[in-house]
């Protein structure tokens, strides 16, 4: 069980390097690909088309939309690993990428290993030997890399709780073993309620881990936050402020901005990535035109948008419409009046009363102190902001479903009252994939446990 | 003298004995050398069979048409099946035996075994020529040839016995060692170990009041461990007696550790943590008031008792003089002191799946050469040993039982991949296919392999085929007799389980918790006919099959997905310095190992799973 290496999986991972591209491409292996990946594709029927075609299609969690994605499908055996595979290419956000990969975890797909893909495009006959040796290397390397990035995850608060867990399951699974192995000794063996009190404790500590992946991955990469609004409002001067560094060009000629300009912010212990973003307006110029189009694309994928309104020149109907319809596409956002040193009477009265709108100076640096404080707050992260533990690696993530999966079929089997060998069945299996995130566990853990804890043996 | 042997045996223990019976029932000649002939099959420690994991493993070697399991049957004079609450997978079957019937069974079957021959004397070396063994050389200097041997040597090799500040060479108390052998094996390149096990005083049973103890008798519908028709249960049986410590004992027996071998340093060998000496459990768990004592007889009709859970190395006086502080045990005279004994070990990590040596082909170890402690665990490896001898002395190929099929087959992987610091014993919690290894389905699992080794009878065989066919019969009936609320509510409320909405079948009535496998005859007349002469161990092996099939299907899933490595095989001369990307740990481990599969090298200390994925690239499809 130490080690999964079934080619009956599915396997899924991110096959363009981590960070922001245009585009994301995420890549399944395995018997399974194609149907997996049409559990959570709208558009054509994956099962049904012939290999090597590309169709376009929304990936949707349930009734969300997650992104629309081009999906490339290799029949076996005419594919890299001689296996079924499918290429989704999304937009190029972490974070975007890591939501479909998770999703695709949940239906049943696994993380690739380091160099898992050219290992079965070998074991499948796709190489000679001296390309295995190299391929051997990039195993080697890989892994270590890949062990060195985890150890890195795990400083701070997630190795501690994982090792507290783990310390508490062994003890769990200690107990209901001394009950089996040694039930005929002279020791007192655990109350069955304060297994279930356990486990429930363990299950809710684990849910927030799970919960937390997608808090942790918004951390690691940052919470995408869009700076939209007119051309000419002040969003480069408003990121610069928020920076404090002039990272966008600034000037006084509508359309300067042309491309994104990212950067980070980190407020309250929550790492905030801006993308400054060309002027929404509809425009002949046709590099702007291509930035005002990406820009509405990369609207659709932020976590947040600050949507600036030049409070001089625009006129407050208008203001409120676009709210408006804003607020129709559900993506949270933060409605900021800028200039309002400039503003009308009228107009600030108006916001002011309404009292969700950022009312700011971006030039003069005025107020943006509650503008960050509304950021914040808008993002709903206080609670992770310091100390508390985040799951941001998808391995970890995945390792941590199964632990939870394991650990309710223990409350089901605690619920009709099974025999300890089946509890233990359970156990032992949760135990075997927090293993798989702390490194090694084995029986000969729960035997130690249990000599150095109680006096056992005729 | 001597013709040639297909195999020699040397060692008559339960390990010898098992190999010799083993290699001689399948058509090997086969000789079987003792130091001592009166003490064929003698059980050193206590006179018992069986318990948790060790009864597995003796239905296991009665499956496979070995002889423990008869042998126990015949000479029990007490049947429990432990941990019968706790699940079938736990359900273990345990015999207080007779100890001189035990040793003179054994003997009895031994002698009317075909191809078997028996020789007293001591083997001082074995014969090896070209890194492959030869033949044995004897003390009188008689050169017996052999296709192949197994050493079944147990406490015996360097044995040291400790009483007190008292030692004196011997295998057991009135028995001289073996010597000579471990030093040759040590010249051959072998890595040897000591080891450390001890044993509780015999004490006279008319000295003891049993009225201050408590009673422990035996199963009131007694089973046995024979799959066989062969034996039958017990109709009269003996008790155990339960009593305990007490803090008068305790400090009695404090006086003598400044005398105890155990804690001035002398007894240099690694003992077992599951089975420490009384010194021991008061010396690590101070603040237990009192230990348990279970007080067992010896036989049918000796007055000799053990005093199970004393075991000690204290000098006699005291030993003495602490047990009469047991409840029960004020006017107790003493048969035996307690004793320590240490002994060589090979390190297992030596040995291949086939417990053949790595080092000299035709060689096979067994038993407690091996590190293991236990009859049982013994047993098992001898009859493994015993079959694989034969198969090379017959030229076929060799029988392996992997993790997922055999509690034997847990022990021997553990044994040569992870090897022991301590004495190894079996328990339940190293397997982790336990659900699927259980002592109602040893038969289904293995009478089979048996039967075509040549080892398990066609008789055997027959009743084998038999049980599985009652069962899926059962089965069908259990999935096709449905009942109606009205004949099941009354009972299923007596069971205090919920009643029924509508017809339901009986395998979904039996899969509740509450119910079990005898409620059902009361509910359906169908049923009641069906099973009418059914036998009892049938009926439970069905009910179990079918009330967790959940658990037993999800288990079965987990064997499949491990079954790519573990049917990967390595060849023997695989070259791992041609592997780049090992870790430098993991390819010395390996060179030295030699594992067969890559199961099995998963298993070693060390290997990581990126070391195995290297591996997989290299060894290609």
């Amino acid at each position: 069980m130490a080690f999964r290496t079934d080619l009956e999986d599915t396997i899924v991972a991110l096959a363009t390097p981590q960070g922001v591209g245009a585009i994301a491409l995420i890549r399944l292996s395995g018997p399974k690909a194609i149907g997996l990946t049409n559990q959570v594709f709208h558009g054509k029927d994956l099962t049904q088309v012939k290999s090597h075609t590309v169709h376009f299609g929304t990936i949707r969690d349930g009734e969300r939309i997650l992104d629309e994605v081009l999906v490339s499908v290799f029949r076996e055996p005419r594919s890299f690993t001689k296996e079924n595979i499918t290429e989704i290419s999304c937009h190029g956000s972490p974070y975007l990428a890591q939501q479909i990969i998770k999703l695709l975890i949940r239906q049943g797909a696994r993380p690739a290993r380091a160099g898992e893909f050219t290992q079965r495009a070998f074991l499948h006959g796709q190489f000679d030997l001296a390309q295995a040796e190299a391929i051997a290397d990039i195993i080697s390397a890989d892994s270590e890399a890949a062990h060195r990035a985890a150890m890195q995850q795990m400083r701070g608060g997630f190795s501690a709780e994982i090792k507290r867990l783990r310390e508490k399951l062994v003890h769990f699974a200690s107990m209901v073993e001394l009950e089996l192995d040694f039930g005929e000794e002279d020791v007192e063996f655990a109350d069955r309620d304060d297994l279930r009190q356990l486990v429930e404790e363990l299950q809710k500590v684990i849910q927030a881990l799970i919960d937390s992946f997608d808090v942790g991955n918004v951390i690691k990469n940052g919470v995408p936050t869009v700076i939209a609004g007119k051309p000419n409002a002040g969003k480069s001067t408003l990121l610069n402020a928020l920076l404090q560094e002039e990272k966008a060009i600034v000037s006084d000629i509508a359309g300067t901005t042309r491309d994104f300009i990212e950067d980070e912010l980190i407020l309250g212990g929550v790492s905030f990535r801006f993308i400054d973003t060309a002027g929404l307006r509809e425009t002949t110029d046709t590099v702007e035109a291509m930035g005002v189009e990406r820009t509405q694309a990369k609207m659709k994928e932020a976590s947040l948008i600050l949507y600036l309104f030049d409070l001089k020149a625009e006129p407050l109907t208008e203001i409120l419409q676009e709210v408006n319809r804003l607020e129709n596409q559900g993506i949270p956002f933060i409605p900021i009046g800028n200039k309002i040193d400039q503003a009308s009477e009228e107009v600030r009265e108006a916001l002011e009363k309404r009292g969700d709108f950022a009312l700011i100076s971006a030039k003069a640096g005025e107020h943006l102190e509650v503008l960050k404080e509304l950021v914040l707050a808008k993002t709903q992260l206080d609670s992770f902001r310091t100390g508390d533990t985040l799951v941001t690696n998808v391995r970890h993530y995945d390792s941590l479903l199964r632990t939870r999966d394991s650990l309710g079929k223990v409350l089901e089997g605690l619920a009709v009252s099974v025999t300890g060998d089946f509890l233990a069945m359970d156990i032992r299996q949760a135990l075997h994939y927090l293993g798989e995130i702390t490194g090694e566990i084995t029986t000969d853990d729960l035997l130690a446990n249990i000599f150095s804890k109680f006096c056992i043996g005729k | 003298m001597f013709a040639e042997y297909d195999v020699i045996v040397v060692g008559a223990g339960h390990a010898g004995c098992e190999a010799a019976h083993a290699a001689a029932t399948m058509g090997s000649t086969t000789l079987l050398i003792t130091m001592n002939m009166n003490t064929i099959a003698h059980m050193s420690c206590n006179p018992a069979m069986g318990g948790v994991a060790k009864g597995q493993i003796v239905r296991e070697i009665d499956a496979l048409g070995g002889m423990s399991g008869i042998i126990t049957d015949k000479s029990m004079i007490q049947f429990r099946m432990l941990n019968r609450s706790k699940g079938p997978a736990m359900w273990s079957p345990r015999t207080q035996n007779d100890r001189m019937r035990f040793a003179e069974e054994w003997r009895l079957a031994l002698e009317q075994t075909p191809n078997l021959d028996f020789w007293q004397e001591m083997v001082s070396e074995i014969m090896v020529e070209n890194d492959t063994v030869i033949g044995v050389r004897t003390q009188l200097g008689i050169e017996i040839k052999a296709k192949t041997v197994v050493l079944t040597n147990g406490t015996f090799l360097n044995g040291l016995i400790h009483i007190g500040e008292k030692q004196f060479g011997g295998g057991r108390a009135g028995e001289r060692a073996a010597t000579g052998i471990t030093a040759q094996l040590e010249s051959l390149g072998f890595e040897t170990g000591r080891m450390k096990t001890g044993t509780p005083p015999r004490v006279d049973g008319r000295s003891l009041d049993w009225s201050k103890m408590t009673e422990q008798p035996g199963d009131e519908n007694p089973g046995k461990f024979s799959y066989s028709s062969e034996t039958t249960p017990l109709t009269e049986q003996r008790s155990c007696y339960i009593t305990y410590t007490n803090t008068t004992v305790h400090e009695i027996l404090e006086t003598g550790f400044d005398r105890s071998p155990m804690f001035n340093g002398r007894i240099q060998g690694l003992g077992p943590r599951y089975c420490p000496s009384i010194e021991d459990k008061i010396n690590r768990f101070a603040e237990r008031e009192r230990h348990q004592i279970f007080v067992e007889p010896e036989g049918w009709n000796t007055v000799e008792i053990y005093v199970n859970g004393f075991s000690t190395s204290l000098p006699e006086d005291v030993q003495y003089k602490a047990m009469t502080q047991i409840p029960g045990f004020e006017k107790a005279r003493m048969f035996r002191p307690g004793y320590a004994i240490e002994y060589d070990f090979f390190p297992p990590t030596q040995l291949q799946s086939t417990l053949e040596t790595m080092g000299i082909t035709n060689l096979y170890f067994a038993g407690q050469i091996n590190g293991t402690t236990g009859y049982e665990e013994a047993g098992c490896q001898g009859l493994m040993a015993g079959i694989n001898a034969s198969l090379r002395a017959q030229e076929k190929d060799p029988f392996i039982l992997t993790r997922s099929e055999a509690y034997i087959g847990v022990l021997i992987d553990d044994l040569i991949n992870k090897g022991t610091e301590e004495p190894y014993r079996m328990f339940t919690s190293r397997a982790e296919f336990r659900i699927l290894l259980r002592q109602d389905n040893a038969d289904l699992r293995l009478t089979e392999k048996g039967h075509t080794l040549g080892l398990a009878s066609n008789q055997r065989f027959l009743e084998m085929s038999t049980k599985a066919n009652a069962l899926d019969n059962l089965r069908k009936n259990l999935e096709t007799i449905s009942v109606t609320p009205a004949s099941a509510d009354p009972h299923l409320e007596a069971a205090g389980t919920n009643t029924l909405r509508e017809k339901t079948t009986l395998a979904k009535l039996i899969k509740r918790p509450q119910i079990n496998i005898g409620h059902l005859s009361a509910m359906s007349t169908d049923w009641q006919k069906a099973t009418e002469d059914t036998n009892q161990d049938i009926l439970e092996a069905a009910e179990i099959a079918i009330k967790y099939e959940d658990y037993i299907a999800r288990e079965q899933e987990l064997v499949n997905k491990i079954q790519g490595l573990e049917n990967h095989r390595i060849r023997q001369d695989f070259d791992y310095l041609r592997v780049k990307g090992l870790s430098s740990e993991a390819r010395e481990k390996l060179i030295k190992q030699r594992p067969e599969t890559l199961g099995q090298a998963s298993r070693i200390s060390g290997i990581s799973p990126a070391d195995i994925s290297i591996l997989l690239v290299y060894l290609g499809k």
